[in-house]
């Protein structure tokens, strides 16, 4: 029942008002892409025990995605932030790399 | 016999009789009263018979940890199966039955599996039950089947009812001992809000039986003025009779509060699941009792001490006149004293340590009790009730040097911390060799979102046995979560409490010593699930290493008692097994919840009409009032037909179609999903959802489109409107609309989130009516249309137009799902009934009726179309079904071209969809049936080929009519393909045209 507070509504929402996305920042490959490119873009997810960046979306609340820092071991939220970017804020990544020394980063 | 004593019993209310009926006779207890003290009351010891065994087993403990007190409990809608006497309150009119024993408790048939425990061994269900392969039908399930099980099953529906209660608090204490009472004083002290939950009908825990001193003062008197001052607290709340049910991710916990169990039948809700929210939980849910393994310590009237303890001083029951004691610690003589003090014998404490030179043992010693040290139980005699004990040295391996004649064993182990809460969300523990247990790690607690821990423990939980460092921990423990809520902690001295100093435990985990295989077969670890500690030993011969496989291979653990007394003696005889220390082996996962709660508290209120709310179509009351036969359909509910007076449902269905196809019919087609799609790239957007192209679609007309998944798989069609440059009105399929709607924004935010697209679910904002048939246009001409034209000309088939039809604002789309003339009308949804009824009235003369879904399954299979969920099932792609020409080949990319083009994909030999004609038209296939081409797979299966799809009996063409997905079909029509069925039969289908009647569309087309 984790919690997480969303960006977009800025509500601490509860784990029943989410539906998961799976992992963040992956690239779309569609009509021409190769195949090495497209079994990437659909099958191949990382499964860290640690830092994982993953996509949420408040849909019992605001019904908006957003993106969330979370650590998979302990189940820490590092932070929560807009799902309109390419990849995690640079403040975010930093207050990982604090928390994290061992982290191998982004 | 175990009896009431004369005096004492300082829950009970000795001027409040309460009668209760036990296996039909009918007791007497007083209010304050467990059922097990009652009936311990009434010389009642034996309660129930053992799992697999069928032996006699009695009451062990007083609490949640008892084993074997599970009874039948109460009637009819309150009659609730393995219910623990030790936990349940007593209350005028109980009725209870004693369990898994035939023909009667005292005389059982089943305990003939004692003599056969040779075939029950540890593992049994995977070595007895495997062969011969026949006998598991005919000999082992019909004895399993009559053996097995605990309590019976409920056959009535739950007369009562449950809630949900939702609280956010800053600090949660779960316990309501002394640790309990002092860590939440001290937490509300600081401001926070706190929440302290006790799972008995009492405050105090054991301290009182414990004979502590708390202040210079006995310990209920501290316990008083601590509880009147918590209540007086504004931003304290307590709750007795509520457990701490499960801790969860980010300070999310559960608890069970048990509201009326004690006084059925009232208004109440009987059980309540608190939902909790808090910053910090402190843990005080102090420890149970350990058994000690010795053979026969089954045999009903061997109890845990502390029990023994409990029940003479809370409910003044005595449990035999003649008490040995069998111990490794110094607590287990506060038993002796105590039954010494109340008049009765203590022949011998056997005391497994080389000496025992404590405060405790010296006031026994005084008392004139023997004591007899390094000593252990060879074997307990005794059938339904202890008769005597036989000493040995505890070094050896089990020659009785002495028989003791007594009708209780009060025994104990030590104690073991009740860790469960602390571990639900990953707190770790370390072993404590010193103390002989397992204790939470404060330096590995579980964390929040923080990432800080959020569960402190406080007292006997934290390993702290001494009542003084118990009051000390507490304070700490409060000021901590205090603090970490973000409140300022005070400054108050933990009290000082008094209680006797204890000298070191010595572990002993099998006695004696060396016991040998023919007393371990004897010697019981879990009563619940009857595992001996011969079973874990086996175990570990055969390669078992694991503590979690052993747990499983043995079901040391996994009966309701979910191993709380058996677990630490099960994994210590498992190390020694392996010569192993007991840390490296480890303990089982302890998952939420702590003690099983019932199903009820888990549904709440979701129970009946409110289980999941239901979706209703404008028409759904008039459609529940006119012989509407539903059907789930998404969160729907949807007629699958309109049964008149004495018609059957088949009947109602060829009416329907036929009154169709001849004339004119209604339906309710309010459920499609309608998403409004607008914005200056609403139609590149659209290009990429759909696999055709949308973008070119004229305003005022409509288009057929399909939606596949990034896997290539059809996910969802349906005909999409544009309503003007910028606007497009999606519909989806009746379950599909917040999935698709959801898809959509999914894109949008996440992918695509540069585009100005704008999208709206707007499906229950209209109702959607067909008019459909050969004479639709004359029915909705003659409702009245104004400001538009819906001639043949003025609003050509997959056009559609907007004005008033009936006095009603109405768009009429020309789209047709059965081939005829149809006319999907969008109205108001609050119109809509009006409509409906304006429309049946137009109709009276053409005989309009409204039709199912059955009618409109059969009619769209007629005309050949498609069906999601019929035709598709996540793995079929359009290509598969014909429709290569909805795939727009002018596109560059859309959600799903990429994954069309794999080999699997272009595969020539996937299965395509074909239409079926049976060989004899009156045979209709099964639904699901297989098409084979008579060779066999490698493992002896029929080689499969295809399978039908959507299968129907045809009133229009008076035969059965089906579609199917074959290998090769398209290139195969004509030929006959067989479908075996499930009763061994054939059934031979030609492959024609999925396309079975007015293959040229004509009759839409008018």
């Amino acid at each position: 029942m984790l919690l997480l507070t969303c960006p977009n509504c800025g509500i601490k929402a509860d784990e029943t008002e989410l539906h998961p996305g799976g992992e963040a920042h992956i690239t779309r490959h569609g009509a021409g892409a190769s195949d090495s490119d497209f079994e990437g873009y659909l099958f191949h997810r990382k499964n860290p025990k640690g830092v994982h960046f993953e996509r949420w979306r408040h849909a019992m609340g605001c019904g908006k995605w957003f993106h969330a820092a979370r650590a998979t071991d302990t189940l820490e939220v590092f932070g929560t932030y807009s799902a309109q970017v390419f990849e995690p804020p640079n403040d975010l990544i930093e207050k990982i790399k604090l928390k994290r020394p061992d982290w191998e980063g982004f | 016999m175990s009896t009431r004593l004369q005096s004492g019993g300082r829950l009970v209310d000795r001027n409040q009789p309460v009668d209760f009926i036990w296996n039909g006779r009918k007791l007497t207890g007083f209010k304050g009263d467990t059922l097990a003290s009652a009936l311990l009351a009434n010389d009642q010891m034996l309660v129930g018979r053992s799992f697999k065994y069928h032996r006699p087993r009695g009451i062990i403990a007083a609490g949640p940890e008892e084993p074997n007190a599970l009874v039948n409990l109460g009637e009819g809608g309150r009659f609730e199966p393995n219910q623990r006497a030790t936990t349940t309150e007593l209350f005028q009119g109980l009725t209870a039955k004693s369990q898994n024993h035939w023909p009667s408790l005292e005389f059982d048939v089943g305990a003939v599996n004692k003599a056969m425990s040779r075939v029950f061994p540890a593992g049994f269900y995977y070595k007895t039950f495997m062969f011969p392969r026949f006998a598991w039908k005919h000999v082992f399930e019909p004895i399993v089947r009559q053996a097995a099980g605990l309590g019976n099953v409920p056959k009535s529906r739950d007369a009562d009812r449950y809630e949900y209660f939702y609280i956010h608090v800053d600090i949660l204490v779960v316990g309501g001992g002394i640790a309990g009472l002092a860590a939440a004083l001290q937490a509300g002290r600081s401001g926070a809000k706190v929440l302290l939950l006790e799972q008995t009908a009492d405050f105090g825990g054991r301290a009182v039986v414990d004979g502590v001193e708390i202040e210079g003062r006995p310990a209920q008197d501290w316990i008083n003025d601590t509880v009147k001052e918590l209540k007086e607290m504004p931003d304290v709340s307590m709750r007795l009779r509520t457990m701490g049910a499960g801790v969860y991710d980010h300070g999310y916990a559960t608890g069970y509060e048990r509201v009326t169990d004690h006084t059925p039948a009232s208004d109440q809700p009987r059980h309540r699941l608190w939902r909790i929210r808090t910053k910090r939980i402190i843990t005080a849910t102090g420890a149970i009792e350990r058994p000690l393994s010795f053979a026969g310590n089954d045999i009903p009237g061997v109890m845990l001490a502390g029990s023994v303890r409990d029940f003479m001083v809370n409910h003044g029951v005595s449990l035999g006149d003649r008490v040995v004691i069998v111990t490794n610690n110094d607590d287990a003589y506060r038993t002796a004293i105590a039954v010494k003090q109340a008049g009765l014998d203590v022949p011998v404490i056997i005391d497994a340590r080389p000496s025992a030179i404590g405060e405790l043992p010296e006031k026994a010693r005084e008392l004139g009790i023997r004591i007899a040290t390094g000593s252990g139980i060879s074997s307990v005699k005794g059938g339904k009730r202890v008769k005597s004990v036989g000493l040995c040295a505890q070094a050896a391996e089990g020659a009785k040097t002495e028989e003791v004649s007594c009708e209780v064993v009060a025994m104990s182990g030590g104690w073991s911390p009740v860790v469960h809460l602390w571990s639900h969300c990953g707190g770790k523990l370390n072993w404590d060799n010193e103390q002989v247990m397992f204790r939470p790690d404060a330096t590995r607690p579980p964390a929040g979102a923080d990432g800080a821990g959020f569960v402190l423990v406080a007292g006997t939980a934290n390993g702290h046995l001494d009542a003084t460092a118990v009051l000390a921990d507490a304070v700490a423990a409060g000021n901590r979560a205090g603090e970490e809520a973000g409140f300022m902690p005070t400054d108050e001295a933990a009290p000082i409490a008094r209680v006797e100093q204890e000298q070191p435990i010595l572990p002993v985990w099998s006695m004696p010593q060396g016991q040998n295989p023919k007393l371990q077969m004897k010697t019981w670890l879990d009563y619940q699930n009857d595992v001996k500690v011969s079973d874990v030993r086996l175990a570990a011969r055969e390669g078992y290493e694991s503590v979690e496989h052993t747990k499983r291979y043995t079901t040391l653990g996994m009966a309701t008692d979910q191993g709380k007394l058996s677990n630490i003696n099960g994994l210590a005889v498992l190390a020694d097994s392996l010569n192993a220390e007991i840390p490296q082996v480890g303990t089982t996962t302890f998952r939420p919840p702590y003690h099983p709660i019932s199903f009820g508290a888990i549904a709440g209120e979701a129970r009946g009409d409110i289980f999941k709310v239901l979706r209703e179509t404008p028409i759904h009351n008039w459609t529940d009032q006119n012989g509407g036969f539903w059907e789930p359909v998404g969160d729907w509910r949807r007629p699958y037909c309109y049964q008149q007076q004495g018609e059957s449902v088949k009947d109602a269905v060829s009416r329907e179609i036929n009154q169709t196809r001849n004339s004119v019919s209604l339906l309710d087609a309010s459920t499609l999903g309608k998403i409004i799609v607008k914005g200056p790239d609403a139609g590149r957007f659209l290009d990429m959802l759909y696999t055709n192209m949308m973008s070119n679609l004229k305003p005022g007309r409509c288009r057929y489109g399909l939606m596949c998944s990034e896997n290539g798989f059809l996910s969802d069609d349906g005909v999409v409107a544009r309503l003007d440059a910028e606007t497009f009105l999606c519909h989806t399929t009746s379950g599909g609309s917040d999935r698709i709607h959801a898809w959509m924004e999914e894109w949008l935010q996440t992918e695509w989130w540069d585009w100005k697209v704008y999208t709206a679910n707007v499906t229950e904002q209209y109702a959607q009516i067909a008019i459909v048939g050969p004479k639709a246009r004359q029915v909705i001409e003659k409702m009245g249309v104004e400001g538009m034209d819906i001639s043949a000309e003025g609003l050509t088939f997959m056009g559609f137009a907007e004005g008033k039809i009936a006095g009603i604002t109405a768009r009429p789309f020309r789209i047709s799902f059965s081939g005829e003339l149809s006319y999907e009308i969008a109205v108001p949804a609050a119109q809509g009934q009006a409509f409906w009824d304006a429309a049946l009235k137009a109709g009276q003369e053409f005989g309009i009726t409204p039709y199912g879904t059955e009618a409109l399954h059969v009619m769209r299979a007629e005309k050949g179309f498609i069906m999601i969920g019929d035709e598709t099932d996540g793995t079929v792609i359009p290509q598969d079904l014909g429709l290569g020409w909805a795939i727009s080949k002018k596109k560059n990319d859309f959600l799903g071209k990429r994954a069309q083009q794999r080999p699997h994909m272009t595969d020539p030999n996937r299965w395509r969809l074909v239409g079926l004609e049976t060989v004899d038209p009156n045979v209709v296939i099964p639904d699901g049936a297989y098409a084979v081409d008579g060779s066999l797979q490698a493992n002896g299966m029929k080689n499969m080929i295809g399978r039908v799809t959507s299968t129907y009996w045809s009133p229009t063409l008076n035969r059965s009519i089906a579609m199917g997905l074959v290998a090769h079909g398209p290139e195969r029509m004509g030929e006959e393909v067989i479908f075996p069925t499930l009763e061994g039969t054939e059934i031979k289908a030609k492959i024609v045209d999925p396309v079975f009647f007015d293959k040229e569309g004509a009759r839409q087309n008018v």
